[in-house]
């Protein structure tokens, strides 16, 4: 805090100068800007070679509206919802188990959720893969157990992009929510039982407004990135079930037309925006989402 | 039912359903690790031909894989070094000083936390060739230090909340300049804050899959190696050499581990 003196500015400003240019200019340079970039860039055309010119045109814009591209905006947003209502339905109840255990092995009960996580994830989702496709372990086993004689076929569906997603993002949902009940007043859950709160009642009433934050955290941290990872659903959606990520990545790879690719991100950032306002309309801390 | 008989048909139903999560979470892993002992040699190597060792020694002729591992390594390195130099010295300084515009930098460093990695990276892309940085190892590390900066600030924020600004002032008052107090007082504090986010930072950047997708250049690092070979079939040596990565970071973790369980304390 600022103290009056003449010194101010030596005690002061220039520390603050120097501990916090840094980050600022690197975050100028490498978020903003970048940002800024791609927002010009939507306005842009491009010519015969796909070479970026800056004309301005809103021809981008006009393209977002074909009824292929609204069809996967809607079926990513429905991956994304279905994504995170697995997440929440199976995390919850796990992080409450896991938060609340009385066990001593309950720190490796936590560490566990967290390990899988340092194994590359996309050869975690290749192993699914290989769990689930044509002469994968699981038909495999189906077939010795005669309980099918050819295979089925698991993949390359929305439900196999869904379960890669809830796969790659279920510890996003688990951590906050454990972080949130943990903190959980035991003495509160008692006193709502204690004036005769039957625990269904406790449960609705006491447990979930108090971890709501979790919740809210979760969800953020499940629903917007599933809009974008586009290595599930080419890995195991194998074309039929793409993200709005997908549509952005051939923009900038194979199509080579990074003015739409710019334009469809901006659909992604306004989506993100919407959802963090609110987030933090609902009470939700910014800090929560990256501890 | 008895009140007890209750109790324990509750007690085993919560026990089979953490343990169908926990082996949702490690199934496709223990399919890596079979496979990694796979003896097959024919493309799409899927089908089991016997166990063998083979791959684990294979593994160190495969010179583009072991470059890709060592790209990998480099750069988790360097940024987790620059993210965490520059990420606790901010932290500390937006704690203790205020000025204009520190809603700005926090709303900045929000950004690559909640927005989807494919607007980071395609934005990071559009940066570089635009200012005709060629893009490679340089690249890479600018923009993983762009993504894991935040984080290590939020972890040694976490810890400065509640700090004691008084335990400096005491230091300086005795005689200490201001960077033998940081040094001296201010980092052993915030060592626990500082460690977990090194932790995330280095983590975060050796699974790093998206960002890297589009400011590699020609440099692959591993996670992007997996990601040419998953066209035709990951070969074993692949697997192999994920099954060593997770063995390695567990080690890692356990080495560190102390550090992140104090966080809370």
């Amino acid at each position: 805090m600022a103290k009056l003196s003449k010194h101010n500015f030596r005690s002061n400003t220039l520390p603050a100068i120097t501990m916090v240019g840094p980050v600022t200019l690197w975050l100028g340079f490498f978020v903003a800007i970048p940002l800024i970039y791609v927002f010009i860039m939507s306005f842009c055309s491009i010519d015969e070679g796909y070479n970026v010119v800056f004309k301005f045109t809103l021809n981008n814009y006009r393209r977002l509206f074909d009824p292929n591209y609204v069809q996967i905006y809607g079926s990513s947003l429905f991956i994304a919802f279905l994504t995170t209502v697995i997440c929440i339905a199976i995390g919850y109840p796990f992080s409450f188990l896991i938060a609340r255990t009385t066990s001593k092995h309950k720190a490796l009960l936590y560490m566990l959720v967290i390990i899988p996580f340092w194994t590359n994830s996309l050869i975690r989702i290749y192993g699914w893969r290989t769990f689930l496709g044509a002469n994968g372990w699981l038909n495999s086993l189906l077939m010795a157990l005669h309980l099918t004689d050819t295979p089925v076929e698991f993949l390359f569906n929305r439900g196999s992009t869904v379960l890669g997603m809830v796969y790659c993002l279920f510890p996003y949902m688990v951590l906050p929510l454990y972080t949130a009940i943990e903190k959980l007043d035991k003495s509160l859950l008692e006193a709502s039982a204690d004036l005769g709160a039957k625990s269904p009642s406790t449960f609705i009433n006491v447990i979930i407004p108090l971890t709501m934050s979790g919740i809210f955290s979760g969800c953020i941290m499940v629903f917007i990135p599933s809009l974008g990872y586009f290595f599930v659903s080419d890995i195991l959606g194998g074309g039929n079930s793409d993200v709005i990520g997908n549509l952005i990545e051939r923009q900038f790879q194979s199509g080579n037309n990074w003015p739409l690719g710019s334009a469809l991100s901006i659909i992604l950032i306004a989506i993100t925006l919407l959802l963090v306002k609110l987030y933090q309309k609902l009470g939700g801390d910014m800090d929560s989402l990256g501890v | 039912m008895s009140r007890k008989a209750k109790l324990i048909l509750k007690k085993t139903i919560s026990i089979i359903f953490c343990g169908l999560v926990y082996i949702f979470l490690f199934l496709p892993i223990s399919v890596i690790v079979v496979n990694s002992f796979n003896a097959t040699t024919s493309k799409p190597y899927l089908t089991w031909k016997g166990f063998t060792f083979d791959w684990y020694v294979k593994l160190f002729d495969n010179s583009t894989l072991l470059r890709s591992f060592g790209a990998t390594i480099a750069v988790a390195l360097i940024s987790t070094l620059l993210a965490t130099a520059i990420g606790t010295i901010a932290a500390v300084g937006m704690y203790k000083y205020k000025f204009k515009g520190k809603n700005v930098i926090d709303g900045l460093l929000y950004i690559p936390v909640v927005i989807p990695e494919i607007v980071l990276g395609i934005s990071l892309l559009t940066l570089f060739s635009n200012v005709h940085i060629p893009r490679g190892m340089i690249t890479l590390v600018l923009a993983h230090t762009t993504f894991s900066t935040p984080y290590v600030i939020f972890n040694v924020r976490a810890r400065l909340s509640g700090y004691d600004n008084s335990i400096e002032e005491a230091s300086m008052d005795l005689g200490a300049n201001r960077i033998t107090t940081f040094k001296n007082i201010t980092l052993p504090v915030l060592a626990p804050g500082i460690g977990a986010g090194a932790l995330l930072a280095f983590t975060l950047s050796i699974d790093d899959v998206i960002v890297s997708y589009f400011t590699n250049g020609q440099v692959k690092t591993f996670p992007l190696k997996v990601m040419e070979s998953i066209k035709s079939g990951v070969a074993p040596d692949v697997n192999a050499l994920s099954t060593l990565i997770l063995i390695g970071t567990i080690i890692l973790v356990i080495l560190t581990q102390s550090n992140i369980f104090k966080k809370d304390r």
